[in-house]
């Protein structure tokens, strides 16, 4: 089975964009499953449906979106397995922008927008950085020159990955999206495998459910911002 | 680049620069070399960045690779432009293959909803039957290459849209001279000011370098976006979509992108902008129906359109100045003075 792994911020047309790869994957002959991975709620999961494909929702809740994904993955995969599919689309929920989702060995698609500004490509970390390919949507509304410097600055932050531009009302660049998940590689288990990049981490009394603010509570892994006037 | 000192890597390459400069890391001291330098970086400075020493250094290697190798799709000179004919929405096929050189300018008619813009993105992203028209792009006779289409630094198709506006929050100036870096133009260089000049040449209103981008009017912005894409994008292939009423001057804009040998592409209803064209393509259901050339008659038909045109903004002048418009509208050139006696 090709797996293949979509991460991006929040709102920069993902969901929008792999309906109409899935659709492209689908018509040409593969069976597709899909697993949409978000933080609070998602009505994602209704609209891949409606193209016919069976779909997974997993909602990380209270718990880092990343984290959340990579403690599941492996179990998305013997589901997709499990259900025959020759191709599973796992999207994930891109929400601190230090995200890490992406997979040694298994095919890692970053979508970023033209309309998040034209530095954001340098304020993403691995989940654009270490990306394979980067697909760049809302392309058509903002000017030549803005896409340009936007281009620029994904070509620094990434200088490997091909960029594909992108427009997920039109369909434009999902067929070839669809073209490189059909040569991404094909994985049988994520056991043993590893992860690109660690993912943010923190362990202190906040993540098991502190809500009290001040010093006392600040243990563990805990790092303070500096006030000094920079020299 | 492993014994080179690091500083003279960055000096060299305005992109490493940058590169580092959005991890956030401190300035490499002078005289480190590049290997030093990586291996003195921390682990947290390291997860911190998110790349592993050895991300960051294969990153380091390409982004030296790419400024001092020229791609070769920026190389390469575009002498046509051809569109292989797909299908309409009733499923029609459409003439085998149109072919349009570089210096031309082709229009594109046809009513609202048959297509025009769908022409312009099949264009726009080179298709490869993979739009719902089911055209094909080639680029000088062949298909473009993968470096062609997705190289992104060096795309071969810049676009100029109504739906398009400058979003981000800078001046002119200091936006241009961010673009004029991308393009690795020389800083000395005066091009943002020609820009500027240009720009306010080709609509009513001046503006300056300080003004902020998202504050220009819609024929500024315009004026602006065609003026940057003649001087500054490298793009061979110019997409024009519905600018009549832009206010800015057309055959001006239109001109000042042929000199520079560009592939022009315009879709438009304005009969102006239309018989500007050199052949005009007629889009009907979502396929082209019809190709015609501009013939002399309609050029002649251009240059009344033109004084009419030309009247018509001296109009718009007076009322920008206050004046009122009573006196009898002469459609025609303006009155050639008597030669002295």
């Amino acid at each position: 089975m090709r797996l293949v792994t979509v991460a991006g911020p929040p709102s920069v047309g993902k969901t929008s964009l792999f309906l109409k790869v899935a659709a492209r994957l689908r018509d040409d002959g593969a069976q597709v499953g899909v697993v949409k991975f978000d933080a609070l709620s998602t009505t994602d999961d209704v609209a891949y449906a409606a193209l016919g494909l069976p779909v997974r929702v997993g909602l990380s809740a209270g718990l880092c979106p990343d984290h959340f994904f990579v403690s599941n993955i492996d179990d998305c995969v013997a589901w997709g397995k499990q259900t025959g599919r020759d191709v599973l689309i796992v999207e994930t929920a891109g929400l601190c922008n230090r995200c890490s989702p992406h997979i040694r060995g298994v095919l890692a698609i970053c979508v970023v927008d033209n309309l998040a500004g034209i530095h954001t490509p340098r304020k993403i970390g691995p989940m654009l950085r270490l990306a394979d390919v980067v697909a760049i949507t809302k392309g058509d509304i903002v000017s030549q020159a803005e896409r340009e410097v936007f281009a620029f600055n994904v070509r620094l932050a990434n200088p490997r990955a091909p960029v594909v531009w992108c427009n997920g009302i039109t369909g434009q660049g999902s067929v070839d999206l669809a073209f490189r998940i059909q040569a991404a590689p094909r994985v049988a288990t994520l056991e043993a495998h590893h992860l690109r990049f660690s993912m943010p981490s923190a362990v202190c009394p906040y993540c098991v459910g502190e809500t009290a603010i001040g010093e006392t509570y600040q243990r563990g892994n805990v790092r303070k911002m500096s006030f000094e006037e920079s020299a | 680049m492993n014994d080179v000192p690091l500083a003279a890597t960055l000096h060299a390459s305005s992109r490493i620069s940058a590169f580092l400069a959005g991890l956030g890391l401190p300035d490499p001291p002078a005289g480190t070399p590049a290997d030093a330098w990586l291996a003195g970086l921390s682990e947290t400075a390291l997860h911190d960045v998110g790349l592993d020493r050895e991300q960051l250094a294969a990153h380091l290697h390409l982004l030296l690779d790419a400024a001092t190798t020229v791609p070769a799709a920026a190389k390469q000179a575009i002498h046509t432009l051809t569109i292989l004919g797909g299908h309409g929405k009733d499923g029609e096929r459409e003439p085998e293959a149109l072919v349009i050189k570089a210096g031309e300018i082709v229009c594109i008619v046809g009513p609202t909803g048959s297509g025009k813009s769908r022409l312009l993105a099949d264009v726009e992203c080179l298709a490869q039957g993979d739009t719902p028209s089911g055209r094909h792009i080639l680029l000088n006779d062949a298909l473009p290459t993968a470096d062609q289409r997705f190289a992104p630094d060096c795309k071969l198709v810049a676009q100029l849209s109504q739906n398009m506006n400058f979003v981000v929050d800078l001046k002119v100036g200091a936006f241009l001279a961010m673009h004029a870096a991308c393009r690795q133009v020389d800083p000395e260089s005066d091009v943002t000011e020609r820009i500027i000049a240009i720009a306010n040449t080709l609509a009513g209103e001046r503006f300056c370098r300080d003004v902020p981008l998202t504050q220009l009017s819609g024929g500024q912005a315009r004026a602006l976006m065609i003026a940057d894409a003649a001087l500054l994008s490298a793009s061979p292939i110019v997409l024009i979509d519905e600018i009549e009423n832009a206010g800015i001057n057309r055959r001006q804009a239109l001109d000042l992108l042929v000199s520079k040998e560009k592939v022009v592409l315009v879709s438009t209803h304005d009969p102006l902008l239309a018989l500007l064209g050199h052949r005009r393509v007629i889009v009907h259901h979502g396929r082209i129906a019809d190709v015609i050339t501009t013939s002399e008659a309609e050029k002649t038909v251009l240059r009344q359109l033109e004084d009419v045109d030309a009247a018509i903004a001296a109009l718009r002048d007076r009322l920008r100045r206050g004046a009122r418009i009573e006196d009898p509208i002469i459609w025609g050139p303006p009155p050639v003075a008597d030669p002295p006696a």
